[in-house]
């Protein structure tokens, strides 16, 4: 069950767990997206306190970059609604200079952060004392030159721009364009298309709300730019269907230029279908010939020129196919995993319950089961591959699906750009392994 | 736990000839088999070859059980913040679903028919914990209209009479529940839920940013409100804040039919076993691998969380719990 890699087999071991250890979660800290930036230098998670944290990788460990709130609780008067503070995307932007850039949005609003460092102080300057009260100007008799002086490390955020009141329904997407210059911001409805610099304007692209709510029967659940076409992006939606769109057809975005979408199996079919079809991701493969979707059920790979069906498909955890109606009853049948591809799009991750995580290796045709658990988290810990046994007879260490414990759910996963590193976010705790070769 | 509704051992194991009104049992069973032998939709086409009636009957009650657990969670999702739209639309596809198949399958006209011939008394809670309105007579025939797909109609502020009026052939009005005592205590629940959180009000006002939606709302509103319900219809207002932002509901018209005790007999028994209302509606036909436990129970006597105990359920399930005490205390 060892994914093999360059230089031979791939082992995950345990490296770092970010987090409270005990079990009682506080609303607040529950992770809500993970990201890595474009080097792998930097890690960011943001949970529903609305709080950023940036981890620095130095020395193949992350610690705590930065920590910032990025959005407060806000309360709509027209609807007598809360709006969640609750971070649902964070995006890196590709660094340009000394200072990193990210976008972080909530349901309502988009923010643009500027993290930059200082390790240098002014000191001397004329007019002020030290502690920055103004000096007597009688009681100046030279002149000097201010100079800088180092000082400790201090990384400091700072909002640089708000993006707001774009959206009437809840974001669920940003997607920064590889022009570096626009982003795009999905709801459940509509998508926006923004220029970096711009906050009182958006370009509304895409809008699939029909003109009576009556007839809605279809949402928008993910979208996101081709890394390497300004001009393509994908939107998928709650009927198991994905759109690619163009925008240099038009400005306004309805008419798709490719519909991606899979026939139902019909000896699978139940009332069920449909919900389990609901796409809850989707991600372009760096080399943006492929992208990956992911169900409640599975993780497709779609070829970009074959829309009849996708090229690859993976089962997460198809022994709870029988169980969708208590699934249903309790919600988890709504749960929205989120999947990742690694640097050189050879292998795809995606999360499960009981902690549990996935990876299928599209080329060896090999796929694991991990587990991210406090138990398991022994410095260097190599992590053993996990069963799930469906029915009849359970063999030693595997679990039955019945003891699974589904409050424990893996939404969230990254993968280091380059290297075999991982971030797998737990519900409050967030999970590094790395490949023992590293 | 999940809603004791959900409890009871399959089909095959106990003769489920009381669960329908007199005089519509073999009616059904002609339907039943009828469905049974459609064979197109992949669980009909599984419990075709067993006994039809009875596991026909299973699958009927064990879908209607699913088309309640959908009204319920629609109408549930009462929170301080927004409602998940993608949610919501999801169940609502569902419950769409069942109500074409139950239509097709003559299960609908049989249900409605049934309600309409019978009395809601109007201190039980029927078929799902879904509210509505006492109106008069007068006002409800007032407010007849053509037959709409089953969907989302707008809910004006004010109006708390509902409906539900079924596509095609189907005339009579079904009266899906009623609770209207108990309403009072629980203001947010007053209102079918609209699922999609967001009134054409609302809207209006956000992208046109005026506040003419009150006429907007009245063009459309149903004159359902009977006299009577004035106060609570201020009541409501104040309290139902989010009822006003749903911009849909599931509008229940309710006749106020005599009681029967054949219809109590139909709604009160919904309880089949969890496990195997998974395996029939997700078309998957396996031998029971648990017996008559539903899946549920076993599942929390494994250890703390599972299944059964996400945080999202647990509000969900102290509000039933709070609805069936109520039941049970009256």
């Amino acid at each position: 069950h060892l994914l093999p890699g360059p230089g031979g087999d791939m082992q995950w071991c345990f490296s770092q767990v970010k987090g409270a250890i005990d079990d009682d979660v506080a609303e607040a800290d529950i992770i809500s997206t993970v990201e890595f930036n474009q080097t792998g230098e930097l890690l960011a998670t943001g949970d529903k306190g609305g709080r950023n944290k940036n981890q620095p990788q130095f020395r193949s460990e992350y610690n705590v970059y930065s920590t910032f709130q990025s959005h407060e609780p806000e309360f709509d008067y027209l609807k007598s609604l809360e709006i969640e503070e609750k971070i649902n995307k964070i995006r890196w932007l590709p660094q340009k200079n000394a200072a990193h850039f990210l976008l972080s949005t909530n349901d309502k609003t988009i923010k643009l952060w500027k993290i930059s460092e200082r390790d240098k102080r002014p000191d001397g300057y004329n007019l002020k004392e030290d502690d920055g009260r103004y000096k007597d100007p009688n009681s100046i008799t030279s002149l000097r030159v201010p100079v800088l002086i180092p000082m400790d490390l201090m990384v400091e955020a700072s909002p640089r721009r708000v993006f707001a009141n774009a959206h009437t329904y809840h974001i669920n997407s940003i997607s920064v364009n590889s022009d570096n210059e626009t982003y795009l911001s999905a709801d459940d409805l509509r998508i926006n298309l923004w220029h970096l610099e711009i906050t009182d304007r958006s370009f509304n692209i895409v809008d699939i709300k029909p003109a009576n709510m009556e007839d809605l029967t279809e949402v928008i659940t993910a979208a996101e730019f081709h890394p390497l076409q300004c001009n393509t992006f994908v939107y998928s939606s709650s009927k198991g269907t994905i759109r690619l769109c163009d925008m240099r057809n038009a400005a306004l975005c309805d008419k798709h230029s490719k519909l991606f979408e899979e026939p139902e199996d019909p000896s699978n079919r139940s009332f069920f279908s449909e919900i389990i079809s609901s796409i809850s991701d989707v991600k372009f493969s760096h080399n943006g010939r492929y992208m990956m979707t992911r169900d409640y059920l599975s993780v497709k790979i779609w070829d970009l020129n074959m829309e009849t069906r996708p090229v690859e498909t993976y089962q997460v955890h198809e022994y709870l196919r029988s169980k969708l109606c208590s699934l249903y009853e309790n919600d988890c049948i709504f749960d929205k995993f989120e999947c990742c591809w690694n640097g050189d799009d050879s292998v795809v991750m995606t999360g499960s319950y009981n902690n549990f995580f996935r990876m299928f290796d599209r080329g060896q045709h090999r796929d694991v089961t991990l587990e991210a658990s406090r138990e398991n988290s022994k410095p260097l810990q190599v992590l053993k591959p996990r069963k799930v046994c469906a029915g009849g007879k359970r063999k030693k260490d595997e679990i039955s699906v019945d003891s699974l414990d589904f409050n424990k759910k893996i939404l969230h996963t990254a993968w280091h750009p380059q290297d075999n590193i991982i971030a797998v976010a737990t519900t409050n705790n967030l999970y590094i392994f790395q490949d023992k070769v590293n | 736990m999940g809603p004791t509704l959900w409890c009871t051992d399959v089909a095959a194991q106990r003769p489920r000839g009381n669960m329908f009104p007199k005089g519509t049992k073999r009616k059904f069973s002609d339907s039943g088999e009828e469905a049974g032998s459609n064979g197109d939709q992949g669980q009909a086409a599984s419990t075709s070859v067993a006994a039809p009636r009875t596991l026909t009957s299973s699958y009927s009650l064990q879908r209607q059980s699913l088309l309640d657990m959908s009204l319920i969670k629609l109408q549930l999702c009462h929170m301080l913040v927004e409602p998940n739209l993608c949610r919501s639309v999801l169940i609502a596809n569902t419950v769409r679903q069942i109500q074409e198949e139950m239509t097709q399958d003559g299960t609908w006209q049989i249900m409605t028919q049934a309600l309409a011939a019978a009395q809601c008394p109007s201190d039980r809670l029927v078929a799902t914990e879904v509210l509505c309105r006492q109106t008069d007579p007068a006002t409800a025939a007032q407010a007849g209209q053509s037959p709409k797909p089953f969907s989302v109609v707008g809910l004006e502020e004010g109006y708390h009479s509902e409906e539900v009026v079924m596509e095609g052939e189907v005339e009579t009005e079904v009266t899906m529940s009623t609770l209207s005592p108990v309403s009072q205590q629980m203001p947010s629940a007053s209102y079918l839920a609209g699922p999609f959180g967001m009134g054409p009000c609302w809207e209006e006002e956000d992208e046109d940013g005026d506040g003419e939606d009150e006429d907007d709302d009245e063009e459309d509103s149903e004159e359902c409100v009977s006299e009577g319900e004035e106060g609570d219809r201020d009541h409501l207002r104040a309290d139902s804040r989010t009822g006003e932002q749903v911009f849909g509901t599931f509008e229940i018209k309710h006749p106020v039919p005599p009681a029967d005790p054949a219809l109590e007999e139909l709604f009160s028994d919904v309880d089949p076993s969890y496990y195997d209302l998974d395996t029939v509606l997700t078309g998957m036909q396996s031998s029971p691998k648990m017996g008559p436990y539903d899946l549920l129970e076993s599942l929390s006597s494994h250890g703390p969380t599972t299944l059964s105990s996400s945080s999202t359920c647990r509000s969900d399930l102290n509000e039933l719990d709070h609805i069936m005490e109520i039941i049970v205390g009256s």
